[in-house]
This record gives structure tokens, sequence and C-alpha cells, in this order.
């Protein structure tokens, strides 16, 4: 089964700490070797993005930075057997955050990508 | 799912995570795979018992490594006690120091890669039978339980957890060491796990919809094995080929069957159903099969035929002089009839079906194919498109007394019809 996660967060005014990365190098690396990880990488703050919206007919384009309190820091793509497997690498990483980056709160979240068998 | 169920399945996901890197360890501090198995389980029992109470730990992955390493020290001194007292009763002191010698607990942690590695090589030592291979693999490296497995597999549960008995069993009386294979042996050990990953791999792509979802599951099993063997493995071009051949085989699942459930052949399948990351996952893993200085073995050989599939637009689009070029290959690493059957398909797609009948024909004479649906099914394509219609129905007749599927019986009789009643 495949999950897809996505972190977000408010960053604190520090900046994150080299040994962040370094932990999150490593547990990458683990969850590669495991087999687990597909795919992942992180995304640049909103103000280097733009939203495509469609209302009323209507479509516009609206370039950042947006105002939402949280922003998106980076995704993963799991394959792993069960949903609570993909719970337990998902709080790995979060868990990374809050023991090397004081101050950070965020989510990751979690979704079940659609497979052959969710089709038709 | 209540609390206490939600408890337990998060255990049972940390469990899955470690126990392969646990009963690794393990074996290597006990030398013994059974011991190293059970006292995994008991580090997950206990578990069970207190994380519903006390709460899940923070490191719950170092916490089970920790309270099996607790274990294991128990075992390994209670056996010295027990051998020390054997000696002093025959009066032989002189083996004491060396019985006595406390295990390196410490270092369970180190070297995680070389256990699990060494774990992979006892799982599919080639002195158990394939099928006993793939049960013990799955369970001791899959983290699979006996039930998953046999729901797996299509078999009782009780047969699956003799097997896996038995072949324990058969490791500790033959003496199979838990250790990595001699340079000398190396390539023999490396296919009988390479085996064993692909035949769990073919077992669940041979599954249909509708099936079990285990069994389709098989498939992601044998890939993430065949990842971690990669990981553990760099420089070998067939680790890297095997993961190469099944990310680009599975790239194909979502379009190999059609919205009854029918299967759809290669040719007329929506290309872009085909999953692309897998496609670029498995493109970048034959890629590093390439780089090692070493000659491609049967898996990136097969790799490089499926990566000339996933690289093409269509049929039409595909490199078919390529494939043709590497069935020849194939054929001289591994002959078999049924590699130069295929090897017929690719030269009549490449240089015209004349060419291609000419080698189908020659397998005609061939006891092991004389019961194969797809070489009567070729030839009649093949003659077919030659205009030699009425031996082309001929072989399409004997397509379809042959098979036991009634899906294809039913389009081979379609095709014999096509080719008219004229004799």
């Amino acid at each position: 089964m495949r999950y897809f996660m996505l972190l977000s967060g408010t960053n604190p005014a520090t900046p994150p700490p080299p040994e962040l990365f370094e932990a999150i190098m490593k547990l990458g690396g683990e969850a590669t070797e495991a087999g687990v990880l597909l795919d992942t990488a992180g995304l640049l703050p909103s103000v280097a993005g733009a939203r495509v919206a469609l209302a009323d007919g209507k479509l516009t384009v609206t370039d950042g930075p947006f105002t939402e309190s949280k922003e998106l820091i980076s995704y993963a793509l799991y394959e792993v057997r069960s949903k609570e497997e993909a719970v337990e690498w998902a709080s790995r990483f979060v868990k990374l955050h809050r023991d090397l980056w004081p101050g950070w709160a965020g989510e990751n979240e979690i979704r079940q990508v659609m497979g052959p068998q969710d089709v038709g | 799912m209540d609390n206490h169920q939600a408890t337990r399945a998060a255990i049972e996901a940390v469990w899955r995570i470690e126990s392969p890197r646990l009963i690794a360890a393990l074996a290597r501090i006990t030398g013994d795979l059974g011991a190293a198995e059970e006292l995994a389980q008991d580090a997950l029992v206990i578990a069970l018992e207190q994380w519903p109470v006390q709460g899940v730990p923070d490191g719950p992955g170092a916490w089970l490594m920790a309270t099996a390493k607790h274990r294991a020290i128990d075992l390994v001194r209670r056996r010295a006690r027990y051998e020390h007292k054997l000696q002093e009763v025959g009066r032989d002191m002189e083996a004491q120091a060396q019985t006595f010698a406390e295990p390196d607990v410490d270092k369970m942690d180190d070297h995680i890669g070389d256990d699990l590695l060494r774990l992979i090589f006892i799982a599919c030592h080639p002195v158990l039978a394939t099928q006993a291979r793939a049960a013990l693999t799955l369970r001791l490296i899959g983290g699979l339980t006996t039930h998953e497995i046999a729901r797996a597999f299509l078999v009782a549960e009780p047969a699956i957890a003799q097997r896996i008995v038995r072949a324990k069993r058969t490791l500790a009386d033959k003496k199979v060491p838990f250790a990595i294979p001699e340079p000398g042996e190396l390539t023999g050990r490396l296919a009988s796990v390479l085996e064993v990953i692909y035949l769990i791999f073919n077992e669940g792509y041979a599954a249909t919809s509708g099936e079990d979802w285990i069994r389709p599951e098989l498939c992601a099993e044998a890939l993430r094995l065949g990842r971690v063997l990669a990981g553990l493995m760099p420089r070998q071009v067939e680790a890297h080929g095997l993961v190469a051949l099944m990310e680009l085989q599975a790239s194909r699942i979502g379009a190999r069957t059609g919205p009854a459930g029918q299967p759809v052949l290669l040719g007329d399948q929506d290309r872009r159903r085909w999953d692309r990351l897998l496609i670029r996952r498995g493109l970048a893993a034959l890629e590093r099969a390439e780089h090692l200085d070493a000659a491609p073995g049967p898996y990136a050989v097969q790799a490089e035929i499926a990566a000339c599939h996933a690289r093409a637009a269509s049929v039409e689009d595909t490199d078919w002089e390529r494939i043709a070029a590497l069935y020849v290959v194939l054929a001289h690493l591994t002959p078999s009839p049924v590699v130069e059957l295929n090897r017929a398909v690719a030269v009549a797609m490449a240089y015209g079906p004349a060419q291609g009948l000419e080698i189908a024909d020659q397998l005609t004479s061939q006891p092991a194919l004389s019961g194969y649906v797809q070489l009567p099914a070729v030839r009649g394509d093949l003659l077919a498109r030659l205009g030699r219609l009425a031996e082309a129905r001929d072989q399409f007749t004997r397509a379809a007394a042959l098979t036991s599927n009634q899906r294809e019986r039913a389009l081979f009789q379609a095709r014999a019809a096509e080719c008219g009643d004229r004799a």
C-alpha cells in the first residue's frame, strides 16, 4: 500500500539546526534501505509558488506567498504494509523536529494513494 | 478500531519494521536462528503487555532491541553456565575460558547491515527447498505471520507452519553457519536469494484481480526485499538487475487487467496507466547495474528488455531490434525454449513474420513445449500475418484446446474464426 505524506508547519524564529538535516538524511537512508521510501523532496516556501483556482467558472492565478499560518515543507511517498507502518515512519520524522528544532510545530498528513485495486 | 486495538496495531507495525534487524542481531549473538526468532517474539509479547498500559515508548525500535538484547544475554549466560557444569563433571576446564566468553552485546547495533545480509543468506540457503526458502524469507525478513504467508500462497496455515519449522530444523541439523558466503560461493548463493525473491514476486504477479489483497501485495513485498538486498550488496549487478526487472514489471500492474477483470496483453495496454514512478525507479536501478564493471546476468538482461517496453510510447515505437538482440544474450545465459519463443516474437516484430516463424517452427519438436499454449498462439499469429490462413486457423484451434483459461480460449476461437472456414 502506498502512502503520501505531506509535512506542514510553522518555523520558529531560529534557523533549522544542521543536526536536523543530518538526522533527516539518516532517517531517509534507513527508510530507503528498508525498501519502503519511494520518493521524497523538500518544498520551497510558498513565495516561490502559485495557485490556480476555479470559482464560478472563472480561473484565477495567485502568486505566493500565501497567508496561511502553516507552510508546506516536504513530501514523501512510502510503500508499506499498513497504515500503522506509515504512521510509525511519519512519527519518526516528526520526532526529529521535536528533538532537534525547539519551538517547531506542525503536522505530517498521511494519505493512502489510490492503487489499481481502488479503481473501477 | 478501539484504543486497545489501535495500540496493538501500532505495536505490530513497529515490530514488523524492526523484526528483521532484531532477529538478525539476535541470531549473531546466540548463533541459533530458532532462538533468535523466539527472543524477538518474546520482546513483542512484552511490548504487547506493557505498551497499552504504560504507553508506547518514544523510541520503540530501540526499546525492542534493548529488551531482546537482555533476554539474549540471559540465554547465552544460562547456556554458558550449563556448559560449565558439564565441563566440571568432565574435568575439562580447558575450554572454560572460551565458553564463558560474554556475548559482545554492546556491539549489537553495529554491523546491522551485515547481520541482515547473513539472515537473508541463511533463509535462502540452497539446502532448503525453494518453497521453504520463500516461506522462511517472508517470515524472517518480511516480518509476515504464518497466517499471512499461508493466505498469500493459497496454502493451509499448518502446512506453512510445518514448512518453516522443518526449514529451521534442517538449517540446525546441517549446521549451516550464520555467515556471509565466501567469495568463491557468493555467485551461487546470491542466485539462490534472487530466485526466492523473484518467486515471491511472480506469485503476487500471477494473482488475479478480486483475489485476496494479500496476494498482489506479494509483489510489493518482493520489491521491498529486492531493494533491501541491492542496498546491502551495491556491487552486485544481478541484485540491481532483479530490482529493475521487478520495478518495471510492477509498473504495468494497473494496466494489465481490463474493466471486467480480463487480462490485457502488453501490446494492448493503455500505457498512460503504467506507473511512471516505478518506471523511473526501474530505469535508475538498471543504470546502477550498468555502471558496475561486470557482465549483466539473466535478471539484468530481462530488465533491459522490460526497459525497452517501458521507454516506448507504443508497440510500433518499441526498439524490437534491440529486444531481439537481448533475447540472443538471454538465450546464451539461460537457454530455454520459452526464451527462444520470445525471441521469435521479437524477431518477427523487428524483421518480419517470416523470420520469426522460422525460429518458432524449430520449436515444434521441443518436448518441453508440447503442451505450451503460447507456441501455437504465436505460430498462429505469424502464419495469419503471412496470409497462411488455413495453417493459422489450425494453430489457433490447437491453442484454444490447450488453454485452461476460458477467456483465453474464447480469444483463440475468435482468431481461428477470423481465419475463415476454408481449409
